[in-house]
């Protein structure tokens, strides 16, 4: 696991110490085991091998620093050299106006899903995207982008008598300028690269409706045969960029590894949820920390920052610090949590804790406890001392819930608060301070 | 009913052919040499076998070839068939007893798990991640039991992702499956309890339950399932008596930690692996068995109705080494 390769890395070269170079030799052993590594975490066989031969000759000669361990030295090296074959070639979207965007990949890799996470993404970014549906192949596959283009409000375009595609695909171009569509993004069936009749199809599409975008759909589980479907697809439709999703399961991604290093397709954007808002900008740095386990912090910060109202949160943060926090305030913090996606995908991005569960059900407790401080009054909020058994029960009726659930979270708060004070003394402002060095601008609002 | 079994060599002779691009000469007439065994690695890594599966391949084939330096490829290919079939020994799931001609009469049929009362309807729960095939099995498993002459209701129970309920309907009205069903949003175990009365009613033999894909990391969702799961037990405290994970086949080394969970929090009878109509060998299913012991009930290859094979050990192990009869 990607999770335990620094210390495989740390032990496999802790022997090291006091040689001074890092020398093809004395590195075998550990890149014997970042090819390990790379392969369990389903990098296509070649790609592997090509990684490692790299890293080697970019490792030899090195001196070792004395001030770090080996292991972390090498795993900075991968680290840096993952970033720059996922990072190479552009990963921003054509400025053609109007945009349209052609969605490819095999069946099941979330192509309806993302069509209208990336409407919506586009729809913030001030665009008027209309949603097409041109798979006529999967049942129902039309109703469901029509619900979630619904559901987004975004603009659609089905035509559930034709059987012809193209045809549909280029009515479609009719529509969106008849309706003022700066940007179209056509949902197509999924199929297998080697199913010459679908590809036929899909060709056609691409060539009545010349998308500016051909994305690649890609479950971020997907394995060895990552490499021969999206060779397949790149021959047929020239793609412009992939999509990976379902991120926020535990899935390691070596796909998106292989496909980038056989295609040199850029990554473009990532899915880390079943809500429409999990879906994010993809940021090369990002996939290889986690990959590397070293989480997502990154994330989460520019997440926080898109989503978050900052005055709301320079203002929590403020009151943080002074560890003048009550149960309003913490509420107001939950909403804006919530703001940034599932718990889950939060979770997700933070450092080591890609792939770690949930205790059950943690979105729906947040919404308990959030129902809990709701059934508060003003004062109660603001002053949770005065919260007698009386008072409790009444909260707890109000809540739907059970006391016990009431007396839990008023000692978790009080934990927090206790921490807080804690903080006050200056461990606050590092911790700001280390974020702000992480993300280069700005702060960490609010967290 | 005849053409499942040339169905099922076609769908494979793709994967035979792919396997065979990669190795070339090496599962040919020809010695084996060092070269050979690193195309051969190659080739088990690329077919998603997974770093235990191969390096034990590659050691018998290796042991082999340094008792006999003439080793030929075809041989080698024999040893790498025969220790997939010894780590897969048992693999196969067999629904019920087949009917003569549907099933090689030779594998013998897994017990029929009892239900509580006679009468009552045997219950399959079919589960996994996002698009896995679910909802598509569940359709294929229903039209095929039927086609047996079994009495089948169908239970779209996954209420939550958008048109899912209506994707099943469509299935029902092309196959005329019989189907219980509400609306999105509608409580799931609600569907899955009135389902099974429906079928106990008419007099069904299965009972299929269609869920909502989740990621095995999201423990909220499990517990829905458990939901599903007691509210059926209500009828009848054996029910589901199947439990199966459907597991998309050109996954990686993922799928197996999709297997650990799913069968840790809701104790998994058995897999579907769909999806082997494409060039993936789906060698993760050998991770997964060699990790849970699960037999694999039935593989997708393809879209359509008739699309759904049972698992056998010997065609896969086989096909995968292009193994001639
Ligand atoms: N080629 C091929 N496609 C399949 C197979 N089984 C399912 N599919 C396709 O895979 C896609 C997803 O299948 P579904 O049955 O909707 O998957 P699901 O698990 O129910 O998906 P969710 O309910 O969204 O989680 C559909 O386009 C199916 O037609 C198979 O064996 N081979
Ligand atoms: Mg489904």
């Amino acid at each position: 696991m990607f999770e335990s390769l620094t210390e495989k890395l740390t032990s496999a070269l802790r022997n090291l110490r006091g040689v001074g170079k890092l020398t093809e030799e004395n590195m075998a052993t550990a890149l014997q085991e970042v090819r390990t590594a790379l392969l369990a975490a389903d990098v296509h066989f070649k790609v592997a091998r090509e990684f490692v031969e790299r890293v080697q000759t970019q490792c030899a000669g090195q001196e070792v620093i004395k001030s770090v361990t080996p292991g972390q030295q090498v795993v900075k090296i991968i680290h840096d050299e993952l970033v720059r074959l996922l990072g190479e070639g552009t990963n921003t979207l054509s400025p053609a106006r109007p945009l349209r965007i052609l969605m490819a990949g095999l069946h099941g890799s979330g192509k309806t899903t993302s069509t209208a996470k990336l409407g919506k993404l586009l729809k913030k970014r001030g665009y008027r995207p209309l949603l097409v549906a041109c798979d006529i192949h999967r049942p129902a596959a039309i109703d469901q982008l029509e619900i979630l283009a619904k559901q987004e409000e975004l603009d659609f375009h089905s035509d559930r008598a034709s059987r012809d595609v193209a045809a549909i695909g280029t009515a479609a171009l009719a529509v969106a300028q008849a309706g003022g569509n700066d940007c179209i993004i056509f949902d197509t069936a999924g199929r297998l690269q080697i199913d010459q009749d679908l590809i036929e199809e899909v060709k056609r599409l691409r060539a009545k409706v010349q998308p500016d975008e051909v994305l690649l759909v890609v479950d971020g589980a997907l394995g060895q045969e990552a490499v021969n479907v999206a060779k397949a697809f790149h021959d047929a439709l020239q793609l412009t960029g992939l999509i990976l999703t379902k991120l926020d399961g535990d899935a390691r991604g070596g796909a998106a590894l292989s496909i980038k290093a056989i295609t040199g397709v850029p990554i473009k954007f990532v899915g880390t949820g079943e809500k429409t808002a999990d879906f994010d900008t993809f940021y090369p740095d990002r996939l290889a920390s986690r990959i590397l386990g070293m989480g997502d912090v990154v994330s989460l910060v520019e997440k926080a920052q898109e989503n978050i109202d900052q005055k709301d949160a320079e203002r929590l943060a403020e009151k943080m610090r002074k560890a003048d926090f009550n149960l309003e305030d913490f509420l107001a913090q939950m909403q804006q949590v919530k703001k940034l996606g599932s718990m889950q995908s939060i979770l997700g991005m933070m450092p080591g804790m890609s792939g770690v569960q949930l205790p059950d059900g943690a979105d729906r407790q947040m919404a308990r406890t959030e129902a809990i401080i709701k059934s508060m009054t003003l004062q109660e909020r603001r002053k949770p001392d005065i919260l007698n058994g009386n008072r409790r029960q009444r909260i707890a009726n109000g809540a739907g819930v059970k006391i016990v659930e009431v007396n839990q979270l008023l000692k978790q708060f009080q934990q927090m608060q206790k921490m807080m004070k804690m903080m006050k003394g200056g461990g606050a402002k590092k911790m700001m301070r280390q974020m702000e060095a992480m993300k280069g601008r700005g702060g960490f609002p609010g967290m | 009913m005849f053409g499942l079994l040339k169905k099922f060599k076609a769908g494979f002779a793709k994967t035979v052919a792919a396997i065979g691009e990669k190795t070339g000469a090496l599962f040919g007439r020809k010695p084996i040499d060092a070269s050979s065994l690193e195309t051969l690695e190659e080739a088990l890594y690329t077919a998603d076998f997974g770093v235990e599966t191969t390096r034990e391949i590659l050691e018998e084939i290796k042991a082999a070839y340094k008792k006999d330096k003439d080793l030929r490829g075809q041989a080698a290919a024999a040893i790498g068939a025969a220790v997939l079939q010894r780590v897969l020994a048992g693999a196969e799931g067999r629904l019920d007893s087949p009917v003569v001609g549907v099933v090689d009469p030779g594998t013998p049929a897994s017990p029929r798990p009892a239900t509580a009362n006679a009468s009552n309807p045997t219950v399959i729960a079919m589960i996994g991640v996002n698009g896995s095939g679910k909802t598509t099995t569940s359709a294929k498993l229903a039209w095929r039991l039927q086609q047996e002459g079994r009495g089948v209701t169908l239970a779209a129970c996954d209420t939550f992702r958008a048109a899912a309920v209506e994707q099943l309907k469509v299935w029902g009205q092309r196959l005329d499956l019989e189907i219980v069903a509400s609306h999105t949003g509608a409580d799931s175990a609600a569907v899955a309890f009135d389902a099974w009365q429906a079928a106990k009613a008419r007099g069904r033999d299965y009972l299929i339950v269609d869920t909502a894909g989740r990621l095995h990391t999201k423990s909220n969702l499990m517990e829905e399932l458990a939901k599903i799961r007691r509210v059926l037990q209500k009828h009848d405290p054996t029910a589901p008596q199947h439990r199966w994970l459907v597991v998309d086949g050109s996954l990686g080394s993922n799928s197996i930690e999709q297997a650990k969970v799913f069968h840790q929090s809701f104790g998994l009878t058995g897999l579907v692996v769909t999806k082997l109509d494409g060039t993936s060998r789906g060698g993760a299913i050998v991770g997964i068995y060699r990790q849970l012991k699960l037999p694999i009930y039935f593989i997708g290859l393809g879209e359509k109705a008739e699309d759904l094979q049972p698992f056998s050990v010997d065609d896969y192990a086989k096909a995968v080494f292009g193994v001639e009869e």
